[in-house]
C-alpha cells in the first residue's frame, strides 16, 4: 500500500448494504481503515447477517461492498462476486469444521484454491502460530471448544485469505481459552496485518482488541 | 457345490444381478430425484413427489402393467430402447432389473432425500468461502456426508429389488433361468407337489441374503461415519 497523499490507501472496508429479512431489516454503512473493526451489538441485530453478505453467503438488496479497494458487490453495476470467489477467511461462530474430516484436512481444504505465488502461509507455519501440532490426526468431534476454534482459524488462515471475517469467535470458549484465543487474533491484526471485520455482543472484548469500533 | 444345486445357483446369481443392476441404475436417479426433492423449489414438485412414491403405493400388479404398456415390445419407451439401445425388457432379466429398479426408486429417494436434508447447508457455505465452487462443495462436502442415507437407500433398494414379486411376474413372466428370481422360484415351488424342501431352502437363502446385505451395509456406514455414530436403518 501506497502512502503517497495523492494515493492514499484504499479503505479496509467500505460497506453499504441493506436487506429485508422476514420482518426484520438490516442496514449498515461502513467505512473503516485497516485493523480490526467490530460490529459491536445485541444479538439478532443482524450482526451475522452482515458477515454473510461480506462472505458472498446472502445477497443484499441494495448497496456495495468494497474490501481493501475491491468491489465484491455493486447492486447498481450488478457485481457480485460468487464467495469462492473472494478470498475472505471466514472464521463462524460454530466453528464449522468438516465432521468427516480430519484437522488436517480441514486445515488443507482452502489452500489449493491459491496460486503457489498467492499462498502467504504453510500448514507448518499455521501449525506452529496456533500451537495445533498435535492436533493434525483428529476428527474434529473429539475436539475441545478452544482447540476446533484454533482450527477454524488456522483454515481460515491457510486459504490465503484478502480479509478475516470472525463471528463471536470466543462465545463458546471458557476464560483460559479466550486469553488464548484473544492473544491468536491480535498477532494476526498486528504480525499478519489482515484487515478483520469482527463481530461480537462483548463489549470488554471489542474494547480490548478493535481499532475501529462500529455499534450495531 | 454340494450345498446348493446348480437351480439353486442360477437363481440366487440371477436374483444378486437382477438386484445389483436394479440398485446401480436407479441409483443416479434416485440421486437426482432426492436433490430435486430436498434442495429445489419448483412447480410441480408436489406431483413429482408423488409420481416418485406412486410405486410404493400402487399393487404391484399394476406398476406391472404398466411397464408392460411402457416398454412392452410394441410400447413406445420399449420401442425406443430396442431402436437406439437393441435393448429389450420383455420377459427378459432385463425387464426384471427394469421392474425392480421402480419398485425401488420410492424407498431410495427417500431415505437419500432425508440425508440430504440433514446435511448442514452451513458447512457447505464454508466451504464456498474456503474458495471451492458448486460441484468441488458436492463432491467432497454434501456426497460424503449424505453417503449413509446413499447406503441406505442401496440396501433398502437391493432388499426390495430381490423380493420383488407382482411387478415381475406381471411384466415379464416366470421364466427359468431368465426372470425366476426367489420369490418367484419360491412361488412356482409352492405350486408342485412335494415342493416343501426346496421352499424351505429358497426361503432360508433369502432371509440370508437379507441378512447379508444389511450388515455389509452398516459396516460400510460405520466406516464412512468414521465413529461418528452412523447407521444405515
Amino acid at each position: 500500500m501506497s502512502s503517497d497523499p495523492a494515493h492514499p490507501a484504499p479503505l479496509a472496508f467500505d460497506i453499504d448494504v441493506s436487506r429485508r429479512l422476514g420482518d426484520a431489516s438490516i442496514r449498515l454503512t461502513l467505512r473503516a481503515d485497516p485493523g480490526l473493526t467490530a460490529l459491536f451489538g445485541p444479538s439478532g441485530a443482524g450482526k451475522t447477517s452482515i458477515l454473510n453478505m461480506v462472505a458472498g453467503l446472502l445477497r443484499p438488496d441494495e448497496g456495495h461492498i468494497r474490501v481493501a479497494g475491491e468491489t465484491l458487490f455493486d447492486a447498481a453495476r450488478r457485481a457480485d462476486l460468487r464467495p469462492e470467489r473472494r478470498r475472505a477467511g471466514y472464521v463462524f461462530q460454530d466453528g464449522r469444521l468438516f465432521p468427516h474430516c480430519r484437522v488436517r484436512a480441514n486445515l488443507l481444504y482452502g489452500v489449493q484454491r491459491v496460486a503457489q505465488g498467492d499462498r502467504w502461509m504453510t500448514l507448518d507455519e499455521a501449525v506452529a502460530f496456533l500451537g495445533i501440532g498435535a492436533l493434525l490426526d483428529r476428527l474434529p468431534h473429539t475436539l475441545s471448544g478452544g482447540e476446533a476454534q484454533r482450527v477454524a482459524i488456522g483454515r481460515a488462515l491457510l486459504s490465503s485469505p484478502r480479509f478475516l471475517l470472525m463471528d463471536e469467535p470466543l462465545a463458546s470458549l471458557d476464560a483460559a481459552r479466550r486469553e488464548e484465543i484473544m492473544t491468536v487474533i491480535e498477532r494476526i491484526r498486528d504480525e499478519l496485518k489482515l484487515p478483520i471485520l469482527y463481530v461480537s455482543h462483548d463489549r470488554a472484548e471489542v474494547e480490548r482488541l478493535a481499532t475501529t469500533i462500529v455499534p450495531l | 457345490m454340494a450345498l446348493l444345486s446348480p437351480e439353486e445357483w442360477e437363481i440366487i446369481t440371477l436374483s444378486l444381478k437382477v438386484g445389483g443392476v436394479a440398485v446401480a441404475g436407479t441409483m443416479p436417479v434416485a440421486f437426482l430425484f432426492a436433490w430435486l426433492l430436498a434442495r429445489v423449489r419448483f412447480p410441480g414438485k408436489l406431483l413429482l413427489d408423488g409420481i416418485v412414491h406412486l410405486p410404493l403405493v400402487l399393487p404391484p400388479v399394476v406398476t406391472g402393467w404398466l411397464l408392460l404398456l411402457a416398454f412392452g415390445n410394441n410400447g413406445p419407451a420399449g420401442r425406443f430402447f430396442a431402436e437406439t439401445f437393441e435393448l429389450t425388457f420383455m420377459f427378459r432379466w432385463t425387464g426384471a432389473a427394469l421392474a425392480a429398479a421402480i419398485m425401488a426408486l420410492p424407498l431410495m429417494v427417500r431415505a437419500i432425500r432425508l440425508s440430504l436434508e440433514a446435511v448442514d447447508r452451513r458447512l457447505e457455505g464454508a466451504a464456498r468461502t474456503l474458495g471451492a465452487g458448486p460441484v468441488r462443495t458436492f463432491l467432497t462436502i454434501t456426497l460424503p456426508l449424505s453417503l449413509p442415507g446413499v447406503l441406505a437407500g442401496a440396501v433398502l433398494g437391493f432388499a426390495r429389488s430381490i423380493g420383488e414379486f407382482g411387478a415381475t411376474i406381471t411384466f415379464v413372466s416366470n421364466i427359468p433361468g431368465e426372470t425366476r428370481t426367489l420369490p418367484l422360484a419360491i412361488y412356482s415351488a409352492l405350486q408342485m407337489p412335494g415342493g416343501e424342501q426346496t421352499v424351505t431352502r429358497l426361503a432360508f437363502i433369502a432371509a440370508l441374503l437379507s441378512l447379508a446385505a444389511l450388515m455389509i451395509s452398516e459396516i460400510l456406514a460405520r466406516r464412512a461415519g468414521s465413529g461418528r455414530g452412523g447407521h444405515v436403518l
